[in-house]
């Protein structure tokens, strides 16, 4: 069996903050990180590989710095990592970058067939959960979103079934492979690197292909002309109209909160049934 | 030597940029900006442009038969391209339906459709797909669609992406709409995402905003970035249809009229059962997990400042006596006090009730992204500079072990 996880590096959004003079992003300093999601799809594949042997080979499309979350990836295990990197990807959108990971993928699946992907459920930077879709779509093959659990993978029937995270409830679905999943972060609990796992990641250079490793990639597909979407503007979240500070909150909380509660009472904001 | 942009005349439209043979111009802000060492004169943007915003500055350069034949090509393209365009008319809301209740946020995007639909000068309509569906078209139109276009077949009874994009794709093939919007929820974001990849064309996720451009009729789709420290917006140029999808609770109910008419258009879905690998094997609710905190109309959310489990105690019955639902900050779910059911939130639950009390909540942005639509909210917290306290409708600064209880005390004296 073999296994394709699709990684991103992303930046640690948790740590970008903005400047609220020039309301920019401040990007110094904020560390580069795999895409939580990602780590969690990562660890999938190697228990699925742990039960049923196999081979996980970890994708990613980036920079040549994004080496670094492939890296991570092989200190959890697996088996190999490519990057895909090439100045001509820059800029892409969610769609053109579906397409070029599709053609990584399909590289993959000439050398090894493919029989299942699994992508995070959506990236912290752009949060839109559209590329493993994508990339489903490309490959005309089913895709399954926000799974919460493996529940069966049946390899002499190749078919798969899955706990998908609905609002309020879950379902239960099946599909045969190959299929793409993409993870919640319940599915699983991250496992630490082993030390010769460390250290073989330590050592790695990930194999990085770019266009022309693609002869027959569309160049109006990749990059900024292959993206139909564009930044138009940038500014700050939208502030409420000002408020109304009771005073004596910290001398008097009681006289302040009996103002408080009649003034919820009094505009019907709290209504007295 | 370079084309001259007029700054004043330039809608950013982006043909130029699309047409430009040496990748010499960008927009920036909206605005078509020219790179002079790549610039060389060619004079095929000016061809394009609709407003008459760019000039030569210097007698064209003289071009090889090459580049005037590249140039051209370009420029047939790009008009071809804006005619194009032009073709698509409508915007359509998908209404997402469970077992035939309808998810509130599709209503909430007709409204949102319809303040788009007029100032495009076009139609509002929903797709509506299932398995005996069609007496929610009366609803649909209710909210006010003027179409509805509807695909029934046993093979979409429950939700799965293959046949429901295939759908999509179908009708918006045949009926070329302007512009698509689905819910942000789990099924509108797994749906747009194949029918976007379908169509080829762009699709912004999770909108808080939605406008239409004056000059270009490009739909402005804005939403938040980088966790909610900014907000961006995205215009999708040459694509049609533009999609997004929007978050729930984010926008107005549209008024509902009763007796509302409109035309009802029905297409076949052409696939059976064995066209589709994709089974659906059971449903399991999940046990008390069902807080409803979306559709509550009161929340009492406790943060960090609460300090224990115990004290959220005190929250519950302020909650109680209001008839409200307990919220929470993801400290205090992280600290184990309260169940991730309750969490507000980015990584939470987007709410918008009538009145939102938080309480011990600093107000970090990630905290207030998932609530600050709500009508009133109502901070309690003894840091003057709590952020909370910018988005507060009425805020007391004082300590919560102090005012919670006076609250309580208070309200069962007004409310009896
Ligand atoms: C990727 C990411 C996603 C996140 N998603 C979410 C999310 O969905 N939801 C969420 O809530 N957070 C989220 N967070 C966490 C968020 O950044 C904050 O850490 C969190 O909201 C803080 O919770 P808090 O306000 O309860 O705690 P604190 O920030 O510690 O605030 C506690 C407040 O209580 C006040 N206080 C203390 N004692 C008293 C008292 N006696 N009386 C009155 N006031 C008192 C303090 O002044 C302080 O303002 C996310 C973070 C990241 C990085």
């Amino acid at each position: 069996m073999h296994i394709v996880v699709c990684a991103k590096q992303v930046p640690d959004t948790a740590e970008v903050r903005v400047d609220p003079e020039t309301n920019t992003l401040i990007r110094e300093g904020v560390p580069s990180i795999m895409n939580p999601y990602d780590a969690h799809a990562v660890e999938e594949a190697m228990r699925l590989k742990d039960k049923y042997g196999g081979k996980v080979t970890v994708i990613s499309m980036g920079p040549p710095q994004a080496e670094e979350v492939l890296r991570q990836a092989i200190s959890f295990g697996v088996d190999d990592a490519i990057l895909l990197s090439d100045r001509a990807f820059g800029g892409s959108d969610t769609l053109a970058t579906s397409y070029i990971l599709t053609n990584g993928i399909k590289k993959l699946d000439e050398q090894e067939k493919v029989d299942l992907i699994i992508c995070g459920k959506q990236a912290i930077d752009g949060d839109t959960a559209q590329v493993g879709p994508g990339i489903a779509v490309r490959l005309n093959i089913p895709q399954l979103t926000y799974v919460m659990e493996i529940v069966e993978l049946n390899l002499e029937e190749k078919t798969i079934k899955v706990a998908r995270k609905l609002e309020g409830q879950k379902e239960i679905v099946q599909a045969p492979l190959p299929a793409l999943l993409t993870v919640v972060k319940d599915i699983n609990e991250l496992r630490y690197a082993s030390l010769p796992n460390k250290i073989r990641a330590a050592r790695f250079k990930a194999m990085v292909w770019n266009k022309d490793d693609f002869p027959g990639i569309d160049p109006e597909q990749i990059g900024l002309k292959g993206s139909p979407t564009a930044v138009r503007k940038i500014f700050p979240p939208p502030e409420r109209g000002e408020g109304e500070i009771i005073p004596g909150g910290m001398e008097n909380p009681e006289q302040a909160t009996a103002t408080l509660v009649e003034k919820l009472v009094k505009q019907e904001i709290i209504a007295d049934k | 030597m370079a084309v001259e942009i007029s700054k004043k005349k330039c809608i950013g439209c982006g043909l130029c940029v699309q047409t430009c043979p040496f990748d010499a111009l960008t927009l920036e802000n909206g605005v078509a900006q020219v790179d002079p060492d790549k610039c060389t004169n060619c004079g095929a943007c000016v061809e394009v442009c609709p407003t008459e915003a760019l000039a030569l500055d210097e007698p064209q350069k003289k071009m090889s038969k090459e580049e005037k034949e590249q140039v051209k090509g370009m420029t047939e393209t790009a008009r071809e391209m804006s005619e194009e365009l032009t073709k698509y008319k409508g915007v359509w809301v998908f209404i997402e339906q469970l077992e035939g209740e309808v998810a509130p946020v599709s209503w909430e995007l007709l409204g949102a459709g319809r303040k788009l639909t007029d100032k495009l000068d076009t139609y509002l309509a929903g797709i509506l797909l299932g398995d005996g569906v069609e007496h929610i078209a009366r609803e649909v139109f209710n909210y006010g669609a003027d179409k509805v276009y509807l695909v029934e077949s046993p093979v979409l009874q429950h939700y799965r992406t293959q046949p429901y994009a295939e759908a999509i794709v179908n009708l918006s093939k045949k009926y070329m709409p302007e512009i698509i919007l689905m819910g942000a929820t789990t099924m509108g974001r797994d749906l747009s995402s194949a029918v976007a990849t379908k169509l080829g064309t762009g699709l912004t996720a999770d909108c808080t905003e939605l406008d239409i451009e004056e000059e270009s009729s490009y739909l402005l789709q804005s939403r938040p970035a980088f966790g909610g420290n900014i907000m961006a917006t995205i215009v999708c140029r040459h694509r049609r249809p533009q999609m997004a999808t929007v978050r729930p609770r984010v926008m107005d109910m549209p008024v509902y009229q009763e007796g509302r008419q409109g035309e009802i258009i029905r297409e076949e879905l052409g696939l059976s059962e064995e066209d589709v690998a994709v089974k659906v094997i059971d449903f399991i609710k999940e046990k008390g997990k069902a807080v409803y905190l979306d559709k509550a109309e009161i929340i009492v959310a406790g943060g960090r400042g609460l300090g224990s489990k115990e004290n959220f105690k005190m929250l519950e019955e302020l909650a109680n006596i209001l008839g409200g639902t307990i919220g929470a900050s993801r400290a205090a779910v992280e600290a184990g006090w309260i169940g991730a059911e309750h969490q507000v939130g980015q990584t939470g639950i987007t709410v918008r009730p009538k009145v939102y009390f938080a309480i011990g909540i600093s107000g970090a942005i990630q905290h207030l992204v998932g609530m600050q639509t709500s009508d009133v909210i109502v901070a309690v917290n003894n840091d003057p500079e709590a952020p909370i306290f910018n988005v507060a409708t009425f805020g007391i600064q004082g300590d919560l072990f102090k005012v919670v209880p006076a609250m309580i005390k208070e309200f069962r004296k007004q409310l009896g």
